[in-house]
């Protein structure tokens, strides 16, 4: 008899837990609470007496919300159960959501941050009684001055897609001080830019122009000249784009862009590959914009609280955001926004929980380690490449035979065409070996496709990992197709019906619509 | 690479190993893999910033160093971002690595997450009596410049009134997002609340949207919404109603009222003040898919699985995206604030019926006791005489800043300066009887002493916006 030491499998016998957690209001039990707020002192009730009924009868809510009355440990029980059935990025290889750097967010960093002198500040005290955090907001401005080469820095953008916002609220801002608001109505950008740049452009009150990219996949430069006239207010574009690749002639881009009075606006959310290599200003953008829960390392809370950082060079400088905050020898104060500001972005001057953790990132890195960072991360990506393209069925389309900068996007044509297996049934069968795994964004330019990027974050043996989960899945697809078609096999939930969600009748967005929707459906009720 | 730097964070990073990925990619060096970028744009040395601090006991020795610096204090500050409870379930459930390091997984393997996501929209939405509420947006600025843009839409129309007093923040940014297609009219409030009457006669079958705050900038509740709500609605416009739902446990929810669409903020909710960093908006609408179809957000709802009696869960009308259609969609979508919304979910779901109820009756029973005893004092009087929530102004016989700087030194943030001699005092329910005694004798020893004025801060006022 012999301890069962075994060699482990190739892959992992993951099972994701399943906890057939009841919907929250199902555990209503009349009577239980989970916490009690402060009561009025007796003191307090003497005075003004019963303020209930003093409020005019319209303001008074005749009966209270009908929340489920439960019990504090039984709360915490509930949602650490759905804790478990949900696959965070310290859980799993991450590296199946492109465009996204789900890179390892330090644990110092959560720690650091829960420290109540920032968790607990008021963003209207006294200058004096909040000099920590003025000086980390300084400090995080000037680092992040540095890695654009940009003039200023605002940190008031709330995620990546805000700070999209700000650049093209910016540039309007611009345009307008100029008298060209009327004039320059359009936007261009590109097929694999971040769908936000088009979003916000068009929000913005912008015609958008989207350029295609040529037949190698780089931006097509042609094509961007033929669409600029003088009617165009910006280029919105990302570089390294989706695909991961970098475009060799962005200054020809900005300088296209600048030669009809147009402005540049860099979306640099895919900048992890790039840290230390190059930089925004060197391109001659006027504007950028950094995630810093992407590239910054802070981490993704399900999606979000994020952060954005927006450099500017100086002509755009008058049109930042406020206030700022400036340095006056060891004192940080706050200072008004440029004299033609867009005003306020955000309630107050950002995220400053994640801002502080990116802080953190980025001290504890330096300018070394911000390289380091990127060159693992290209050189993670193009390992990762070598042993994709090297499964059955898989391709990468454009610049053949050429390196990637931080991420691929792939394509399972060839798969699809020979089996029928999706791109999007791939990635439900991947879950099954404990891992995540997203198609793209839309439109699918590239077809069946898959965007992977591995980051720095993890090892040689883990990218081994996650390569040999695709190719088990696409091997699967041509063994036992049915298998990765009725998937998910081993998860919380199995295959969920998605036309329930696009009914107008039949979608329930809350408990109450449902109830609604549904009143005969029995409710699981639980102990 | 120059020199070898090998990192925690970077297990990739150590030469050996390095060596061998780059053998097995068949590349001399990294540099092959950044072929594509210009020389003239190459970095040529190193980012200008200070030393790294590799060693993580040195690293938490700086950062803490700094924030250290930071003091908490006994605070009547308000204006947007408020000192609530966040009850400890909360920090243990938000703080979870599942739930804090996720991002865009599907259904199956984040089943959890939008399980979550879901409850909160379900107990966010009891508490407003709609039907349909968001996944969070990034904040209140945010989610009122989106409700009100959803109902230029949904009407096709380009006026909006504004009944209330709005704080300066949200109006900055939602004029600065609706300036291509709508215009906003100021009506002015009459002791602290909408001119029902000026808003009627300013309304036609132009006007797409009424904008209501309640509690207002300054903490005064609307007692007429159900007027405005008729009037607007006899024209064809909506009202949009901007609230923070801390007080929807006694007070009466806008939708109930009339309201069309509702917005705020839920940092009330279980969520931290964080220098003002921890805000999320939100936006409520019946089922009604004329509105539903202009919300820009995700929905997750419920829906059946291949297993009989399991509930799914999914995006809802994901068509109405900009992740679907890029220009095409009606705002754009991005991270924004979902472990906030996570955190206000638990927040609720601890609070109960009768937490609410207990909840808005001591914020306006604190709220009550502390205009009665400021003022009591002399010279100070109540801007006007309208129900308060959390927040009140007061008129000061000195300038008010110099008495906040007064107060300051000795340990009491007294307010946020609205006007040379207002003051917009805030209590919470973390805010007791015996605080409030106190600014109110502090008060009143500033307010009773002939000082030298002290000089005041300009930038103060600009931040309180």
């Amino acid at each position: 008899m012999s301890l069962p030491i075994a060699t482990k499998p190739a892959l992992r016998r993951f099972h994701q837990a399943r906890w057939d957690e009841p919907i929250v209001f199902e555990l209503d039990a009349p009577g239980e609470r989970g916490v009690l707020p402060p009561q009025v002192e007796p003191g307090v009730r003497e005075t003004v007496g019963d303020v209930l009924a003093d409020l005019p009868e319209s303001l008074r809510r005749p009966a209270p919300p009908t929340l489920p009355r439960i019990g504090q440990a039984r709360v915490l029980r509930h949602y650490l159960r759905l804790s478990q059935e949900n696959l965070g990025a310290d859980l799993n290889v991450d590296v199946g959501q492109g465009t996204c750097t789900m890179k390892y967010a330090p644990k110092v960093n959560d720690q650091l941050v829960a420290d109540p002198g920032l968790r607990d500040v008021h963003p209207l005290q006294g200058e004096e009684s909040v000099q920590g955090a003025l000086e980390i907001l300084w400090r995080t401005e000037q680092a992040l001055t540095a890695i654009s080469g940009m003039d200023r820095v605002s940190l008031h953008s709330t995620g990546g897609s805000s700070a999209i916002w700000t650049n093209v609220a910016m540039i309007r801002a611009y345009h307008a001080s100029r008298g060209e608001a009327e004039q320059r109505d359009e936007v261009i950008t590109t097929i694999f830019s971040h769908p936000s740049n088009a979003a916000a452009a068009a929000v913005a009150g912008y015609k958008v122009i989207t350029i295609h990219p040529d037949a190698d996949g780089y931006p097509d430069l042609d094509a961007l000249r033929a669409a600029l006239s003088e009617r165009t207010a910006a280029i919105m574009v990302t570089n390294p784009e989706d695909t991961g690749i970098y475009n060799p002639r962005i200054v020809d881009w900005v300088e296209a862009a600048h030669a009809v009075g147009a402005l540049a606006s860099y979306d640099q959310a895919n900048a992890n590959g790039i840290l230390g290599i190059t930089r925004a200003r060197d391109a001659g953008f006027d504007v950028c914009h950094f995630n810093l829960h992407k590239t910054f390392g802070t981490p993704h809370g399900s999606g979000g609280p994020g952060a954005g950082a927006n450099g500017v060079a100086e002509h755009m400088a008058p049109f930042l955001p406020g206030p700022m905050v400036e340095r006056d020898g060891d004192r940080f104060r706050l200072a008004a926004g440029g004299e033609l500001s867009i005003g306020a972005v955000s309630a107050f001057y950002g995220v400053i929980p994640t801002i502080a953790k990116a802080y953190a990132w980025i001290a504890a890195l330096g300018a070394p380690g911000l390289r380091a960072v990127a060159e693992t991360a290209v050189l993670n990506n193009n390992y990762l490449m070598s042993k994709i393209l090297a499964i059955p069925g898989a391709s990468a389309p454009y610049a053949t035979g050429r390196r990637r900068v931080e991420q691929v996007r792939y394509s399972w044509q060839e798969l699809y065409e020979d089996t029928g297996i999706t791109s999007e049934e791939i990635g439900v069968r991947a879950a099954d070996y404990g891992t995540h795994y997203w198609t793209s964004h839309h439109p699918y330019v590239v077809p069946q496709p898959f965007t992977l990027e591995p980051t720095e974050s993890y090892s040689m043996a883990e990218l081994d990992e996650y390569a040999a989960i695709l190719a088990q899945v696409a091997h699967e697809a041509r063994t036992d197709p049915e298998m990765v078609r009725t998937a998910p096999h081993n998860q919380t939930v199995h295959h969920t019906h998605h036309d329930d969600l696009d009914d107008p009748d039949r979608w329930a967005v809350t408990w109450r619509g449902y109830l609604r929707k549904y009143p005969d459906a029995p409710q699981h009720r639980r102990p | 690479m120059t020199t070898p730097f090998v990192h925690p964070y970077l297990p990739n990073s150590a030469p050996e190993v390095r060596a061998e990925m780059l053998a097995a990619v068949g590349a001399e060096s990294v540099e092959e893999f950044y072929a594509d970028i210009p020389a003239a744009l190459r970095l040529t040395g190193d980012l200008d910033l200070p030393e790294p601090l590799v060693a993580e006991a040195d690293l938490s020795r700086h950062v803490r160093g700094i924030l250290g610096k930071n003091r908490t204090r006994l605070s009547f500050l308000g204006a947007g971002t408020y000192h609530h409870h966040v009850p400890a379930v909360v920090d243990e459930v938000i703080g979870r690595s599942e739930f804090l390091t996720a991002y865009a997984g599907e259904p199956y393997e984040d089943h959890g997450r939008f399980q979550a996501l879901f409850e909160y929209a379900s107990l966010l939405a009891e508490l407003l009596e709609v039907e349909v509420v968001n996944v969070p947006t990034y904040d209140s600025l945010q989610a009122t410049a989106t409700a009100l843009s959803m109902a230029v839409r949904a009407t096709g129309r380009t006026r909006i009134l504004v009944a209330s007093d709005v704080r300066a923040d949200v109006l900055s940014k939602v004029e600065d997002f609706i300036r291509p297609y709508a215009s906003l009219e100021h009506v002015p409030t009459v002791d602290g609340i909408a001119d029902v009457a000026a808003v009627t006669a300013l309304l036609g079958d132009d006007v797409a949207a009424v904008w209501v705050s309640t509690p207002s900038a300054t903490g005064a509740v609307e007692t007429a919404m159900t007027q405005l709500a008729e009037a607007t609605h006899a024209v064809g416009g909506l009202l949009v109603a901007q609230t923070d739902p801390i007080g929807l446990g006694v007070l009466t929810p806008p939708a109930a009222q009339g309201a069309d669409i509702t917005c705020g903020d839920i940092q009330s909710l279980g969520i931290h003040a964080w220098f003002g960093g921890g805000h999320a908006g939100f936006v409520g609408v019946a089922d009604d898919p004329r509105l539903v179809m202009e919300m820009p957000h995700r929905l997750f709802g419920l829906a059946s699985t291949s297993v009989e009696g399991e509930y799914g869960f999914g995006d809802v009308a994901w068509d109405r995206t900009a992740f679907a259609h890029r220009e095409e969609g009606k705002e754009w979508v991005g991270t924004a604030a979902a472990l906030w919304g996570i955190a206000a979910g638990v927040y609720l779901a601890l609070m109960g019926p009768q937490g609410m109820v207990e909840l808005g009756e001591t914020l306006l029973a604190r709220t009550a006791y502390a205009r009665k005893v400021l003022t009591a004092l002399p010279g100070v009087s109540e801007a006007d005489g309208a129900v308060h929530l959390r927040e009140f102004v007061l008129h000061l016989p000195r300038p008010a800043a110099e008495v906040v700087e007064e107060l300051r030194a000795k340990e009491i943030e007294a307010g946020v300066v609205l006007g040379e001699h207002e003051l917009l005092v805030c209590v919470t329910e973390m805010t007791t009887q015996a605080d409030i005694d106190l600014l109110a004798r502090e008060l009143g020893a500033v307010l009773g002493t002939a000082t030298d004025a002290t000089t005041h801060t300009p930038v103060l006022e600009e931040v309180a916006r």
